[in-house]
C-alpha cells in the first residue's frame, strides 16, 4: 500500500540557529516587527510502500534516525498517511 | 616515507589539492580511494578531503558517511589507522561518530573563503608533531557549514583532554570573537578523536602548501603524519 | 502560397510574419508545431545571431596563437608547453532578471559545460555584474540573489571564482546583466570539437532527465521583458551543481580514453539547437528518437522534449563499438544515459517519437538559410549632443570629500564582502587572488601563470559607443598587462538593447567597430564570445555595454606583480599622462551629478607603447608593484595601492592642462599605470619609458600612514580604509562584518 510522510526536521532548541535569526531581522525588516523569534529547519515528503500503517510508521522512524536527523543536533516528528497509488504510467 | 589514501567521493574536489600537497610536493607514496573501493591495505593515513560531497545535501556529509569506503575507514581507524578528515572530511567524521560534535552553518549564514590564522593547542599530536606548542600556522578556510557546535559537557572535556587541536586566533594569538569566521564553539578549528588517531579540522591545509600560493604552513600538518608513520615502522 | 497561422502560435515561437513565410516557402510546405517550435528556436536572435552575425564578421579572430577561433563552443589559445587555454563568456540576463539566484547559477552552470564540453578542466570562473541602484530594494534583491547563485554553483562545483567587476547604474534596474566566462586548461592536442561525423555513429544523452525547464528560453531571451514575463517564471531552471561536477568528470574521464567522438553540451534551445549545430558542424545529418528520452515529468509532448532546457545534459556522438565502454563510465559516476539517435549521412534533422515521424527539416534550412536582419541604424541626436557638451564641472564638494565620496561610492568600493563567499583558491593555482586588476594562475608543471579579467563601461559606452568599445578592449590589456602578463585573446559578451531600435542598432554596430579596431592594434583576437539583445523593460534599454573577457600570459610566474605598494620607501611613478578627461568619469557623476561629455581619449598606440613599457620593466623585474588607472582617476588608483599594501604615500601629481586638483585626481585618462619601483630602479624605469616614447612622472614616496597627493589631499590610510571597505555594504544590508581582516 502508498503511503505519505510528512518529516519535519528542527534544530534542537538550545542549539544557536543564525539561518533562524536572519530570517526573524529580514521579516522585522519588512514591517513586522511582532516576530519574536523565527526557527528553520527542514521538511520532507516521503513516499513509502509498506504493508501497513505501523510498517510504515517504523520504517519512517527508522529512516529519521539513521539519515534524516542528526541526533546531535536536531530533533525530528513525522505524521503518515495512506495514498492513493500514483497511475502506472 | 609514508603512504596516504585519499578518498573521494561524488562532488569531494579538493583531493587533486590533497595529492599535490603530499605527492608533488611532499613526495610522498598517494593514491586517490574512489567511495564505493573498500580496500585500505598498505596506507599509513587516510584524507577525507574538502568539497561538497552528495551536493551537501540534507546535512554535508551526511549522506557520504554511508558510502561503501567509510566501513573500511571505521575499522581503520578502530585499529589505530591514522585518519586526516578537512572541512568537507570533517564533516563526514562528526556524521560518522568518529569525532564528536557537528558542523552547522556559518554564523554570517555567508560562505567565506578567507586567510585564518590557527593556534597549534596541542603539538604532541600525531598530527601535529611537527609544530612547536603555541605555534600559529597560516591555513585558509573555504566553507559555508563550518560552524562547529557540540554540547557544553562535550566541549569541556574536549578542552580538558587537550583534544582542541587548532584554534582560530588573531595576529596577537587571542581567540578572540574577530578571529572566529564561522561562529565555531570556543573558537575550535581542528579536534581529535578519542584515540589520537582521528583529527577533523575546517581549515584547508592542503591550500597552505606552497609559499607561491601565501604559505606553506599547511605542510607541517602532513609532516606530522609522515613522521609518526615512520614512528610506527620504527617500532 | 499564403501562410496561415494563428499570430499567437507565431508570438510563442518568436518569429515574424516574414520569417513564417520564408520558412513555408523553404520547406515548400507548411511547418508541423514541432517543426515550428524548432525553426522558432534556430531562428531565434540567441541561437542564430541574425542581427549581429554581420557585425561580429568584423572582429578579428585569427592569429598565431589561435588553436581554436569562434564557431565552437568556447575559443582556444596556445599558450606553450603542449596547453591550450579554453575560455568564452556568455551572459544570462533575461532569466536572472526572474529569479536571480537561479538565473545566475544556471549562467554559470552553462558556460563551465561550454568549456569542459571541449574536454578542457575548467580552471577559472569570472563575472562580470551590473545592477540598478541599491537604494532600490528590488536591485538589491537582485544584487544579493546572483551573488548567492554565482557562489552556490562554482563553489559546490569546485572551480574558483576569482574576478569580475561589478557596476550600478540606473539603465539596469529591472535589466540586470549577468555575464559568466569560464577558463579551462587542455593539452592542446587533446582539443575536442562538437563536430559530428559518421553515418551510424550513435547519439547518447547523459545527465539530468530531461524535464519541461525553461521551454522557449531561446526565445526569452531574444524578446523584452514586460510585466507579463513574470509569468515566464517555469523558464528559469533550478541548477544541480553536484550533477555537473559529476557530468564533467565522465566526460573528461571519455575525452582522456578517447571514447568520443564528438560532445556537445545542451544550453540554449535544449536539444534541438545541440542536434543541429553538432551535426552542421560536421556536415552530416541526425536522427533524434525522443520516446527513448528519459524525462523527469509525465505526458511531454515531442515538442517539450526538443525544446527543453533542463540542465547538466551533454549530448554525446560515439562509436557503436564503444558503447559499452562509455557506459562504463557512466555507471562509475551513477550517471544515466540515453541512447536516443544515431547520425546518418542526409544532411536532415529528422525526429522520431516511437515510429511517428514528428519532424523534417534540412539542417542547413535552420543554420544557412535564415534570413540575416539590416536594420537601420541611427545616432540619436541628443545622445551625439550630450557627448560633445562642453562641460561645466561645477561640485559643491571639496577634493577630499570628493575623494573619499567617490572610495565610498558602490562603483569603487572594495568588492571583498563579496569575493570573500566566492572558493577563489580550490585547486591550487590562484596566485594572485581577487581584489587587484587581473586575477592570476598558475600553470602547475610549468613556469607559467594564465592572467584573467572581465572589464567594460556601459556609460563611456552610453556617451560614444564606438570610443566605449575601445577603451573596453584596452582597459582589459591593461589590467592583464599589470600583472606583468601579455595580453592573447579575448571573449565577448555583447549587451544591449531592443536593436530594431535604430538607436540602439547603431551603439550595435559602432560598439563592434570599436571592439575590431582596438583587437587589431593591440594584436588581441577574438575567439569566442556572445550577444545578448532586447535588453530592455517597457520600452527603456541599457546603456550599449560590451563586456571584454582577455586572458593573457605570464612566461614566470615569479615575475608577477600586484598593485599593492610593499615598501617604505619605494618611489611612486605615473607613467603616461593626466589630461582633462572628466567626461562620463565617476566623478562627474557622483560628485556633479551628470552623465555627459565625451568618453577619455584612447590613443591605441601609445597604449600599445605604454604596455610594452611595463612587460618589459616586469620582465626586468624593476617594478615593486604595477596598477592600471581607470575609473576614479589617479587619486582612487593611488588609494587602492596604499589600502591593499597598507602603507601610505606622500605624492604630487600634475595634469598636462593645467593645475585644476578635480582634473589632476580624477581625470580619467587612460593609458596610464601607477608602479612603484626602488629608490634605484627609477633611472632605468625612466629611460625604458622615454625609449618608447611614454611619458612618465616621479609622483613621491610610499609610506607612512597617510594618502597624500598634492596639498588638496591628505587622508589617513584609516579614514579611507573605513570609506573603501564599507561602501558596498552599506549601500544593501548584507556582508555587514565590519573592516576587513
Amino acid at each position: 500500500m502508498s503511503y505519505l510522510a510528512e518529516v519535519h526536521v528542527t534544530l534542537k532548541p538550545l542549539v544557536n540557529d543564525p539561518a533562524g535569526l536572519v530570517i526573524r531581522d529580514g521579516l522585522r525588516n519588512l514591517g513586522f516587527h511582532e516576530v519574536d523569534g523565527v526557527r528553520a529547519g527542514k521538511y520532507l515528503v516521503i513516499e513509502v510502500d509498506a504493508e501497513n500503517k505501523v510498517d510504515a510508521r517504523y520504517r519512517v522512524e527508522e529512516m529519521c534516525k539513521k539519515l534524516l536527523a542528526n541526533p546531535v543536533i536536531e530533533d525530528y516528528r513525522f505524521d503518515v498517511r495512506e495514498v492513493e497509488a500514483a497511475p502506472q504510467a | 616515507m609514508a603512504s596516504f589514501g585519499i578518498v573521494v567521493f561524488p562532488g569531494t574536489w579538493s583531493e587533486r589539492d590533497c595529492y599535490y600537497a603530499v605527492h608533488d610536493r611532499l613526495r610522498q607514496d598517494a593514491r586517490l580511494i574512489w567511495h564505493k573501493e573498500r580496500d585500505l591495505s598498505g596506507l599509513d593515513c587516510v584524507v577525507l578531503p574538502g568539497g561538497f560531497s552528495y551536493g551537501d545535501h540534507l546535512r554535508a556529509g551526511a549522506i557520504a558517511r554511508f558510502s561503501p569506503v567509510m566501513q573500511s575507514v571505521v575499522e581503520f581507524a578502530r585499529r589505530g589507522g591514522l585518519v586526516l578528515g578537512i572541512c568537507n572530511g570533517f564533516q563526514v567524521l562528526c556524521e560518522a561518530h568518529l569525532l564528536p560534535g557537528a558542523l552547522m552553518r556559518n554564523a554570517s549564514c555567508e560562505f567565506r573563503c578567507v586567510p585564518t590564522l590557527l593556534r597549534v593547542e596541542n603539538a604532541d599530536t600525531a598530527f601535529t608533531v611537527d609544530c612547536a606548542a603555541e605555534e600559529r600556522l597560516s591555513i585558509p578556510i573555504s566553507h559555508g557549514e563550518g560552524n562547529y557546535y557540540a554540547d557544553a559537557d562535550t566541549v569541556a572535556r574536549l578542552e580538558g583532554d587537550g583534544r582542541v587541536v587548532f584554534r582560530y586566533v588573531d595576529e596577537h594569538g587571542e581567540a578572540s570573537p574577530e578571529a572566529n569566521p564561522n561562529g565555531s564553539v570556543n573558537n575550535i578549528a581542528g579536534i581529535l578523536g578519542e584515540g589520537g588517531n582521528v583529527l577533523g579540522m575546517m581549515p584547508h591545509p592542503e591550500r597552505s602548501c606552497e609559499d607561491l600560493l601565501g604559505s606553506e604552513d599547511g605542510l607541517k600538518i602532513f609532516r606530522g603524519v609522515i613522521r609518526s608513520a615512520e614512528r610506527v615502522l620504527a617500532r | 502560397m499564403t501562410a496561415i497561422v494563428d499570430p499567437r502560435v507565431l508570438h510563442e515561437v518568436a518569429l515574424t510574419e516574414t520569417e513564417y513565410e520564408q520558412i513555408v516557402a523553404l520547406l515548400g510546405r507548411q511547418p508541423n508545431h514541432v517543426e515550428l517550435g524548432i525553426f522558432g528556436a534556430m531562428w531565434s536572435e540567441h541561437c542564430s545571431y541574425k542581427t549581429s552575425k554581420p557585425l561580429l564578421r568584423q572582429l578579428p579572430s585569427t592569429g598565431d596563437r589561435v588553436v581554436q577561433g569562434p564557431g565552437e563552443n568556447a575559443g582556444a589559445v596556445d599558450i606553450g608547453d603542449g596547453w591550450a587555454v579554453v575560455f568564452k563568456i556568455e551572459s544570462h540576463n533575461h532569466p536572472s532578471a526572474i529569479e536571480p539566484h537561479a538565473g545566475a547559477a544556471t549562467g554559470v552552470g552553462g558556460i563551465l559545460r561550454d568549456v569542459f564540453t571541449m574536454g578542457a578542466f575548467p580552471v577559472a570562473t569570472l563575472d562580470s555584474l551590473r545592477f540598478g541602484p541599491l537604494d532600490n530594494p528590488r536591485n538589491r534583491f537582485l544584487f544579493g540573489g546572483v551573488v548567492g547563485g554565482i557562489g552556490d554553483y562554482g563553489n559546490c562545483f569546485g572551480v574558483p571564482t576569482v574576478g569580475g567587476e561589478i557596476y550600478f547604474e540606473d539603465c539596469y534596474t529591472d535589466n540586470p546583466l549577468v555575464n559568466a566566462m569560464a577558463v579551462g586548461l587542455i593539452r592542446k592536442d587533446r582539443l575536442m570539437r562538437a563536430s559530428a561525423s559518421g553515418a551510424g555513429n550513435k547519439v547518447m544523452l547523459v545527465g539530468a532527465d530531461t524535464g519541461r525547464d525553461g521551454i522557449h528560453g531561446a526565445t526569452f531571451a531574444s524578446v523584452e521583458l514586460t510585466e507579463a514575463s513574470e509569468e515566464r517564471r517555469p523558464a528559469v531552471q533550478v541548477g544541480n551543481p553536484f550533477l555537473e561536477k559529476l557530468l564533467m568528470e565522465a566526460c573528461l574521464e571519455l575525452v582522456d580514453k578517447e571514447l568520443v567522438v564528438a560532445m556537445q553540451d545542451l544550453g540554449a534551445a535544449g536539444l534541438t539547437s545541440s542536434a543541429v549545430e553538432c551535426a552542421s558542424r560536421g556536415g552530416v545529418g541526425i536522427d533524434i528518437d525522443v520516446s527513448r528520452v528519459s524525462r523527469r515529468e509525465e505526458h511531454m509532448s515531442a515538442y517539450d522534449v526538443m525544446l527543453s532546457e533542463s540542465q547538466e545534459r551533454m549530448l554525446i556522438v560515439v562509436d557503436p563499438e564503444r558503447e559499452l565502454d562509455v557506459n562504463r563510465v557512466f555507471r562509475k559516476y551513477d550517471l544515466h544515459a540515453d541512447d536516443i539517435g544515431e547520425i546518418t549521412d542526409t544532411g536532415e534533422l529528422r525526429v522520431f517519437d516511437g515510429d511517428d515521424q514528428v519532424a523534417h527539416i534540412p539542417l542547413r534550412l535552420l543554420t544557412d538559410e535564415l534570413p540575416i536582419r539590416h536594420p537601420e541604424g541611427r545616432a540619436p541626436k541628443e545622445r551625439l549632443d550630450l557627448a560633445t557638451e562642453k562641460l561645466i564641472i561645477h561640485t559643491e564638494l571639496t577634493p577630499p570629500e570628493s575623494f573619499l565620496k567617490l572610495l565610498a561610492s558602490p562603483n569603487l568600493a572594495s568588492r571583498r564582502g563579496v569575493w570573500r563567499t566566492y572558493d577563489h583558491q580550490v585547486q591550487n593555482n590562484t596566485v594572485v587572488h581577487p581584489g587587484g586588476d587581473a586575477a592570476l594562475l598558475r600553470v602547475k608543471g610549468t613556469r607559467k601563470a594564465i592572467a584573467v579579467t572581465t572589464d567594460g563601461n556601459g556609460r563611456y559606452c552610453f556617451l560614444d559607443p564606438r570610443a566605449g568599445a575601445r577603451i573596453a578592449v584596452a582597459e582589459a590589456a591593461r589590467n592583464i598587462v599589470a600583472t606583468g602578463a601579455r595580453p592573447l585573446a579575448v571573449t565577448d559578451c555583447l549587451n544591449f538593447g531592443n536593436p530594431e531600435k535604430p538607436e540602439v542598432f547603431w551603439e550595435l554596430s559602432e560598439s563592434v567597430a570599436g571592439i575590431a579596431e582596438a583587437c587589431t592594434a593591440l594584436q588581441v583576437p577574438v575567439v569566442s564570445g556572445n550577444v545578448s539583445l532586447y535588453n530592455d523593460t517597457s520600452g527603456t534599454s541599457i546603456y550599449p555595454t560590451p563586456v571584454i573577457g582577455m586572458v593573457g600570459l605570464l612566461d614566470d610566474v615569479e615575475k608577477r606583480l600586484t598593485p599593492a605598494f610593499r615598501h617604505h620607501g619605494d618611489m611612486v611613478v605615473q607613467l603616461g599622462q593626466t589630461r582633462l578627461d572628466l567626461g562620463g568619469s565617476e566623478f562627474l557623476r557622483t560628485c556633479v551629478g551628470r552623465i555627459a561629455g565625451a568618453p577619455p581619449r584612447l590613443d591605441l598606440d601609445l597604449e600599445k607603447r605604454t604596455q610594452a613599457v611595463v612587460l618589459e620593466a616586469a620582465d626586468d623585474e624593476l617594478l615593486r608593484s604595477c596598477h592600471d588607472v581607470s575609473d576614479g582617476g589617479l587619486a582612487i588608483a593611488l588609494a587602492e595601492c596604499c589600502l591593499l599594501g597598507g602603507l601610505g604615500a606622500d605624492c604630487d601629481a600634475v595634469a598636462e592642462d593645467g593645475a585644476d586638483p578635480d582634473v589632476v585626481l580624477f581625470s580619467e585618462s587612460q593609458s596610464r599605470f601607477i608602479v612603484s619601483c626602488a629608490p634605484r630602479d627609477v633611472p632605468r624605469l625612466r629611460d625604458l619609458a622615454k625609449k618608447h616614447s611614454v611619458p612618465s612622472q616621479v609622483l613621491g614616496l610610499v609610506g607612512g600612514d597617510t594618502i597624500s597627493l598634492g596639498r588638496w589631499l591628505s587622508i589617513s590610510l584609516d579614514e579611507a580604509a573605513a570609506a573603501w571597505e564599507g561602501g558596498l555594504a552599506a549601500g544593501q544590508g548584507g556582508f555587514t562584518e565590519g573592516p576587513a581582516r
